[in-house]
């Protein structure tokens, strides 16, 4: 028997009151997420329980206990605390996935802080406008990455310490720059936890917009509610389960549920720190007798790709309950997945801004491949008609997929960004920026993006973004930044570029370009392919048609192009 | 030509996609799973071999298991080159 149970029961009788039973919270209460995932479960007697089993890349290997994260997170608080830093400020998390990013996530939280995570892969133009933006107070970073910190540390006034939490001495700390070594610190057993309430602010994840910049996505601390009923329901997350979350805590699926929700639970989790491989994942599997495994599209069609032979050498027998988010996943995968692994991956549908898991296939009922589910229990989604603004009277009509706002994990504004968030709404729905279908059954069939944005393997990336940074290569007269289909990726960025006198187009120059942008933005936004053109195609006001590029890679109709510019 | 071939893929490497530069790079330091090149980068890395040595490496034979290493990285382009003639 799943958590869920029968999916039409729980839609039935549903109240968020049922996770803040289970949570110990009442309305009014305080309620901090560092605290909930380590003291509280520490209190319930499981402080020997192991939280976290960690791996780097080198084979380098930690355990952590319940109690053990409760100390270490403490003894960060303390330290972060001791800097000066109050509640509310900004502290960033700048690093690859070892213990510190995790145990540091907690800290943060407990002092009353809010956490910005950001993906380490990021380059330094990227981390810029994110830390800029959140007036961040404080980054916490590797030795590794502190270079990308000090180039733009001028344009930063409001960025007090850099803390470096591998210092070695090898080197000397440079402006703003503090060590901090959690092996090294004595732990603190007692922290004074900051009261945060409901609406206490608790974590800022950036997400790509359309025409702007990247807008940080701002959640509370009774986000807390969804994200541990969801992964109890959605996830079937047990006691008993050794759970791996694929997601890096750069991006929201590695926070919402590769931290919060399974430690809320007192679940043990794991964590590979290492590049993807085949090989790697399902000796990962089998060395940690994973039991619920949730993973991204992309991720499992470069297994699909490595093919059926090498699943057959692990003993994957573990595997209870496995899981997908991020993009749509496709009906060949669940199949698939179905096939080799004997179970099929459920796929879940949200976003950064949702904060949690809003429309799933559940174990409570059945899986369609290809769909992306049904609303959780307490959330009302729909079709909207794009003109009218309502939602459809029939199924089967393609238009936005629209959610009430109520539940709790859902953000409460964009950061400094009031009006963007006001634009998300439409006749009292939010609106999701995705399209789908309804089926007779209220299942949701995604149908691609309202917008420009691209989903790369499921991270969103800004066309304006990636056109914004490219005008700032000596080579680049104009650009234009379009998705291009990707069998493994489903989409990746593809930049249509106009080049300055002087230059011509080459394959040493294409190159360059897409270095420029991997270090600037991120690998994510790099342009896996440049089209050199002579032109852009323009609107007679001058403003770059993207919609008919893209419509060229993707073989679709190229519609009216009436107000196309001659040449 | 295996000599220099390593020599600039791993001068190559080391300069673009190495953050840390007092962490030497060695020719059997892993690079897809040691997390130095993702598997975003590793286009980008591809398109520097395809260009330098006029192959085309075709997409089921750059897996991460053949970038994983400046040796890996070696093996696969001579093969190509070899069968360029």
């Amino acid at each position: 028997m799943s958590n869920i149970g029968s999916y039409d029961e729980r839609v039935k009788d549903f109240s968020w009151s049922i996770a803040e039973k289970e949570l110990g919270y009442a309305p009014g209460d305080v309620i901090n997420i560092g605290w909930h995932c380590t003291d509280r479960i520490c209190r319930m007697g499981r402080a020997d329980k192991v939280a976290l089993h960690w791996e780097g890349f080198t084979g380098a290997a930690k355990t952590y206990t319940y109690n053990d994260i409760r100390l270490a997170s403490n003894t960060i608080a303390a330290f972060l605390r001791g800097l000066g830093l109050k509640p509310e400020e900004r502290v960033c998390l700048f690093m690859d996935r070892i213990p510190e990013l995790y145990l540091g996530f907690l800290g943060i939280l407990k002092t009353g802080a809010i956490a910005q995570p950001l993906f380490s892969a990021f380059g330094d133009e990227s981390l810029l406008v994110r830390l800029a933006n959140a007036e961040t107070s404080a980054v916490i970073t590797q030795k590794k990455h502190a270079p990308k910190v000090r180039k733009i540390l001028d344009k930063l006034p409001a960025l007090r310490h850099i803390i470096i939490v591998d210092h070695d001495g090898a080197a000397p700390l440079k402006e703003r720059e503090v060590a901090f070594s959690l092996e090294k610190a004595a732990p603190v057993e007692h922290f004074d936890v900051h009261p945060t309430t409901a609406e206490s602010p608790s974590v800022l994840h950036y997400t790509s917009g359309t025409t702007g910049m990247p807008k940080g996505v701002k959640h509370v601390h009774y986000s807390l509610i969804s994200q541990y009923l969801t992964a109890k329901w959605a996830l079937d997350l047990r006691d008993d389960d050794v759970y791996w979350c694929t997601a890096d805590p750069g991006w929201v699926t590695g926070t919402s549920y590769g931290i919060i929700a399974p430690f809320a639970l007192g679940v043990t989790q794991c964590v590979l720190d290492a590049g993807f491989s085949a090989e790697a994942w399902y000796k990962w599997i089998e060395k940690r007798r994973v039991s619920m495994w949730y993973s991204a599209p992309t991720a499992i069609r470069s297994l699909m790709k490595a093919g059926d032979e090498i699943v057959k050498k692990y003993d994957l027998s573990c595997l209870r309950h496995l899981a997908s988010v991020g993009e749509p996943l496709n009906s060949e995968a669940v199949v698939w997945s179905a096939r080799v692994f004997g179970k099929p991956f459920y796929d879940t549908y949200w976003q950064t801004e949702t904060g949690s898991i809003v429309i799933g296939n559940y174990p409570g009922m059945e899986v369609r491949p290809g769909s992306m589910g049904k609303p959780f229990p307490g959330i009302t989604g729909t079709v909207l008609d794009p003109v009218r603004n309502e939602p459809y009277p029939t199924h089967g009509k393609i238009g936005l997929v629209a959610l009430k706002f109520d539940w709790p994990s859902r953000m409460r504004t964009y950061w400094n960004n009031p009006e963007a968030f006001q634009k998300k709404f439409r006749n009292g729905w939010y609106i999701t920026g995705d399209r789908s279908r309804l089926d007779a059954d209220g299942y949701f069939w995604f149908a691609g993006r309202d917008d420009d944005i691209i989903n790369t393997a499921g991270h969103l990336v800004s066309p304006f973004e990636v056109e914004s940074a490219l005008l700032e290569h000596p080579a680049v007269a104009e650009s234009a930044v379009v998705s291009k289909p990707d069998p493994i990726n489903l989409e990746v960025v593809k930049a249509f570029v106009t080049l300055k006198p002087g230059f011509m187009a080459s394959q040493d120059l294409d190159l360059d370009i897409m270095n420029f942008i991997r270090k600037k933005l991120s690998p994510l936004a790099m342009p896996q392919a440049i089209e050199f053109v002579a032109s852009l195609p323009k609107t007679r006001s001058g403003k770059i048609m993207r919609r008919l590029l893209h419509a060229r890679e993707w073989g679709e109709e190229i519609g009216d192009t009436s107000t196309l510019e001659n040449d | 030509m295996a000599e220099e071939l390593k020599d600039i893929v791993l001068k190559y490497v080391t300069k673009e996609y190495l953050e840390d530069d007092s962490e030497p790079l060695t020719y059997e330091t892993p690079l897809i799973s040691g997390g130095i090149v993702d598997s975003f980068s590793m286009v980008s890395l591809k398109r520097f071999l395809e260009n330098k040595y006029q192959i085309a490496i075709p997409d089921e034979e750059a897996t991460p298991e053949a970038f994983d290493s400046v040796n890996k990285i070696v093996a696969l382009v001579e093969r190509f080159v070899a069968k360029k003639g």
